[in-house]
């Protein structure tokens, strides 16, 4: 009854935790917050690097970098503006084409178009799309697409070639090329966000329209996809990320000039293709040159994926 | 005291006596599965009538019908006929898309578009296709139908989502009243809501049916009572492989339904004597 | 109260109790002409599919022998057709190093945020990994070349598996976080209930129910190592020959296949196509499995 017997009593106390256990799990939430915060670190720690090795290059150039034109290491005189417009022009042309693509395949997976026995595995071909290498890509771009896009070019040259789009021939390796691998690469990005963001929207939503007598695409256009746009829009930004850094497959199809061409049948560059190009044999100002155009690319990209993450994150209806 | 309003309909429209909804021997199944078996019944116009009923009764099942909503579910189809206005509603040349701009639904949960108030209401009329001459007047007269008007008349543009309950569930009356249907299909409007927004809308259900002949599935006897000028008492039961299907037991007047009921299982569920 | 005959007097048409079908109504014709674009777009999404797999199956095949798995690579126009054994030692040994390093590395930081997070500093990391999943792979390759390559280890094996291990990394937390948050609460408070530690919870209860689906995850990220081309090639570089240590410059499948893409040699072109297949049966058949193990799922 008393406070002591109760203390003595060792089948009611409530065993001390030992200090090793205590220590332990304190421990392990150290060490494992140490590498979460070193994962943030890493995207910290590629910027810094990154501008440390372009300073020379940023004290010389400065700004005037982003808009000249020359690339020439015997000279030292570096101008990336032939591939920053090279990697914004064959990302909008794989934006342009991948878009309504990969929307129109995205709806149609997520409604019941198809019975869902075959609407799974088809959903499943399209992400397979985005396994496929980089480098494969560029490989069968080389033998298939530029060949296959012979006629188109040359089409496009002779009717549209008063455009300054299409002001030269189509000589194979360019723009064009390079913005339809693009296209086939981040298509599956629009399509896996966009089908998400549709097939996750409550399903009463679809029933309030359709109850009201609206049609079914009818529902698609006015409900679904405003509904769901944040997905849509969000996806879009980060398959434009993807098509800004890609690069395997734009140097093999590119044609890796340096010379500014507005034309998108002519052979071009993108930033990433030229760091590929040049790095390993690069020396003295040139590394620090390239740093500099990698350092545009990774801003460039950081930008739209950030954004693509807040899209995606706070513009959600539900 | 839904007596008058009813007579006085019946006065002023002559083709009152012409059901809206008339079933012949329906079976609803999803699949091989036989979820309501047998109904024979005639809704009449402008008035409520309330399907009631223990869970899995199929009430809510067979509501989905009038409207075809049901179609939407790969696996539904049905045996036995059911009219609209004497027209086979699952007529091969029927377009499901005009039932429903016909026949307004109400569901379970409020579910308003992710858009503005005002959006909410417009959104009917433009995808109906009617012709509008004022849109600001067509949404203030539905809100106000729908009681909402002087809650929101201020914010209109607020997202239909930033409503509370109730007052979301009155929203989707109103878009589902703007359209002018002929029909509103009400699947337990009131089961998400609280009491007193759920007297708010019982109260409107009395307004709208001057205008509306409305269906109205609720788990709330008392509902039923207060709003009903019809009552259907469903069951379910277990057939021989031991799969339940749901039936109708007993259609009439409400008042009878509760006083003197003639069956024995809506004697006990009226009492609220049943499991 | 609106009178029911104002009401009428807004009805949309005359005849509006009428529901059939109007035969070829633009309406109807709308909804099919939709329907119709939707299919295209998923058919032209899947043409360039079977195109790469059909070409790179066809012209890798043919290649695809014994001395394929066993030779050298060929000089150009040489009789001897050679092979590239040492570049799928290469590639092996690079992702298993970027495995090794980010691995560990990807678990633990997950562990933290699936299991001790509170607040906003995980909303961040989260964040900023999303983030890193975006940055362009070229740009790991340039990171390792001024962290590792310039001042140490010149170009080589350890340098191109670390610049595979900041590719895997965002990965890897990302889908051992998610698998993570699958396991259901009350799985955690039945452990710690039972007056286990935390630590003990997620090592012998969390860890384990979570880890068909983070073995999923690494699977993938190991498939996506394998093909990627720009990490390597100014950090692990090429060799035409064996390699014996791991600080020297080292082939690997897919930047031979970039090396020999566009040469005009036919016996280094033929070897092209042959690497190729074996990335894409590598990547079809990590992508197959794992979408049949994902099915198998505990929760």
């Amino acid at each position: 009854m008393t406070a002591p017997a109760y203390n003595d009593s060792s089948q009611a106390a409530i065993p001390a935790r030992s200090g090793q256990s205590k220590w332990l799990d304190r421990g392990f939430r150290i060490v494992t917050q140490g590498f979460a915060l070193a994962v943030a670190a890493v995207l910290v720690i590629i910027g810094i690097q990154v501008t440390i090795n372009a300073w020379p290059a940023i004290r010389e150039f400065g700004l005037s970098f982003i808009y000249t034109s020359a690339w020439n290491p015997v000279e030292s005189v570096y101008g990336a503006l032939p591939m920053i417009y090279g990697t914004l022009v064959s990302s909008f042309i794989a934006l342009l084409l991948a878009f309504p693509l990969g929307v129109g395949t995205a709806i149609f997976l997520s409604e019941d178009f198809l019975p869902a026995k075959i609407r799974t595995p088809l959903a499943f071909m399209v992400e397979l799309l985005a396994a496929i290498p980089s480098v494969v890509y560029g490989l069968w771009g080389i033998y298939v697409l530029i060949p296959f896009l012979k006629p188109i070019g040359g089409w496009l040259h002779d009717t549209l070639g008063w455009f300054p789009l299409f002001r030269t021939d189509y000589i194979g390796p360019g723009m064009l090329p390079a913005g339809i691998i693009l296209t086939v690469m981040i298509l599956p990005v629009i399509t896996a966000i966009s089908r998400d963001s549709l097939t996750s929207l409550p399903p009463s939503l679809r029933q309030a329209s359709m109850g009201m007598g609206a049609t079914r695409w009818t529902t698609i256009f006015r409900v679904l996809i405003p509904a769901g746009i944040s997905g849509i829009i969000g996806g879009t930004m980060l398959a434009l990320g993807r098509a800004l850094g890609e690069t395997m497959a734009v140097t093999l199809l590119i044609g890796n000039s340096n010379n500014f061409n507005i034309s998108i049948l002519a052979p071009a560059n993108t930033i990433a293709s030229l760091m590929a190009n040049q790095f390993a044999e690069a020396s003295g100002l040139q590394v620090a040159a390239l740093m500099y155009a990698g350092l545009v690319l990774f801003l460039m990209t950081l930008i739209v994926n950030v954004l693509a993450e807040l899209i995606i994150r706070k513009l959600k209806p539900y | 005291m839904n007596s008058s309003h009813t007579a006085e309909s019946n006065a002023q429209d002559q083709k009152s006596k012409e059901p809206v909804f008339r079933t012949e021997d329906l079976n609803i199944y999803y699949g091989d599965f036989l979820a309501v078996r047998g109904v024979s019944m005639e809704i009449q116009p402008r008035k409520i009538t309330a399907f009631i009923g223990p869970s899995g009764c199929g009430k809510s099942t067979l509501l989905r019908c009038f409207n075809r909503l049901n179609d939407l579910i790969p696996s539904f189809h049905l045996k036995g006929k059911a009219y609209y206005h004497d027209q086979d509603l699952f007529a091969d040349d029927v377009d499901p898309v005009a039932v429903r701009r016909r026949i307004g639904m109400v569901f379970q949960q409020p579910n308003p578009f992710p858009k503005s108030i005002y959006n909410n209401i417009a959104y009917g009329a433009r995808v109906t296709g009617m012709q509008i001459d004022d849109m600001d007047e067509l949404v203030e007269k539905s809100l106000r139908q729908a009681a909402l008007w002087d809650e929101v008349k201020d914010k209109l543009g607020a997202n239909g989502l930033s409503l509370s309950g109730g007052q979301q569930q009155r929203l989707c009356i109103a878009r589902a009243i703007s359209t002018t249907p002929d029909v509103i299909l009400m699947d337990e409007p009131c089961s998400s809501l609280d009491p007193i927004s759920t007297l708010k809308v019982e109260d409107l259900l009395q307004e709208l049916t001057n205008d509306y002949t409305i269906v109205i599935v609720t788990h709330n006897m008392q509902q039923a009572t207060r709003v009903a000028d019809e009552t259907a008492f469903f069951n379910a039961e277990a057939s021989d492989d031991g799969k339940r299907y749901g039936f109708l037991v007993e259609y009439g007047p409400t008042e009878r339904i509760f006083s003197q009921p003639q069956e024995e299982s809506t004697q006990r569920y009226v009492s609220g004597r049943f499991g | 109260m609106t009178s029911h005959s104002q009401a009428d007097s807004r009805q949309p048409d005359q005849n509006a109790k009428n529901i059939t079908r109007k035969k070829g109504s633009r309406q109807s014709l709308g909804e099919t002409a939709w329907t119709v674009v939707a299919g295209l777009c998923l058919l032209t999404a899947l043409v360039p599919l079977f195109l790469v797999i059909a070409y790179v199956l066809v012209q890798g095949f043919s290649r695809l022998d014994v001395a394929a798995f066993t030779r050298l690579p060929p000089p150009p126009l040489s009789a001897n057709e050679g092979g590239f054994a040492n570049a799928l030692a290469g590639t092996l040994i690079m992702v298993a190093i970027g495995a090794l390093i980010s691995v560990p590395f990807g678990v633990l930081a997950a562990i933290y945020l699936a299991e001790f997070s509170s607040g906003q500093i995980p909303r961040w990391i989260r964040f900023a990994t999303n983030v890193l999943s975006g940055v362009p792979s070229i740009l790991m390759g340039v990171f390792i070349y001024g962290l590792l390559v310039l001042p140490f280890f010149g170009f080589s094996a350890i340098a191109g598996g670390a610049a595979l291990a900041v590719l895997m990394l965002p990965i890897i937390v990302r889908t051992t976080d998610e698998s993570l948050q699958i396991v259901p609460q009350s799985v955690r408070w039945a452990s710690l209930g039972m007056g286990a530690s935390k630590f003990q919870t997620v090592l012998r209860v969390v860890l384990p129910a979570a880890l068909p689906a983070i073995a999923t995850g690494l699977t993938l990220a190991v498939a996506r190592a394998a093909g990627e081309t720009a990490p390597l090639i100014f950090t692990a570089l090429f060799a035409q020959y064996w390699t014996d240590d791991l600080l020297s410059p080292i082939a690997s499948l897919s930047v031979l296949v970039y090396n020999f893409a566009a040469v005009p040699y036919e016996n280094q072109r033929e070897l092209a196509w042959a690497a190729s297949l074996i990335l894409v049966l590598i990547v079809l058949l990590t992508s197959i499995l794992s979408r049949w193990a994902t099915r198998k799922q505990v929760y």
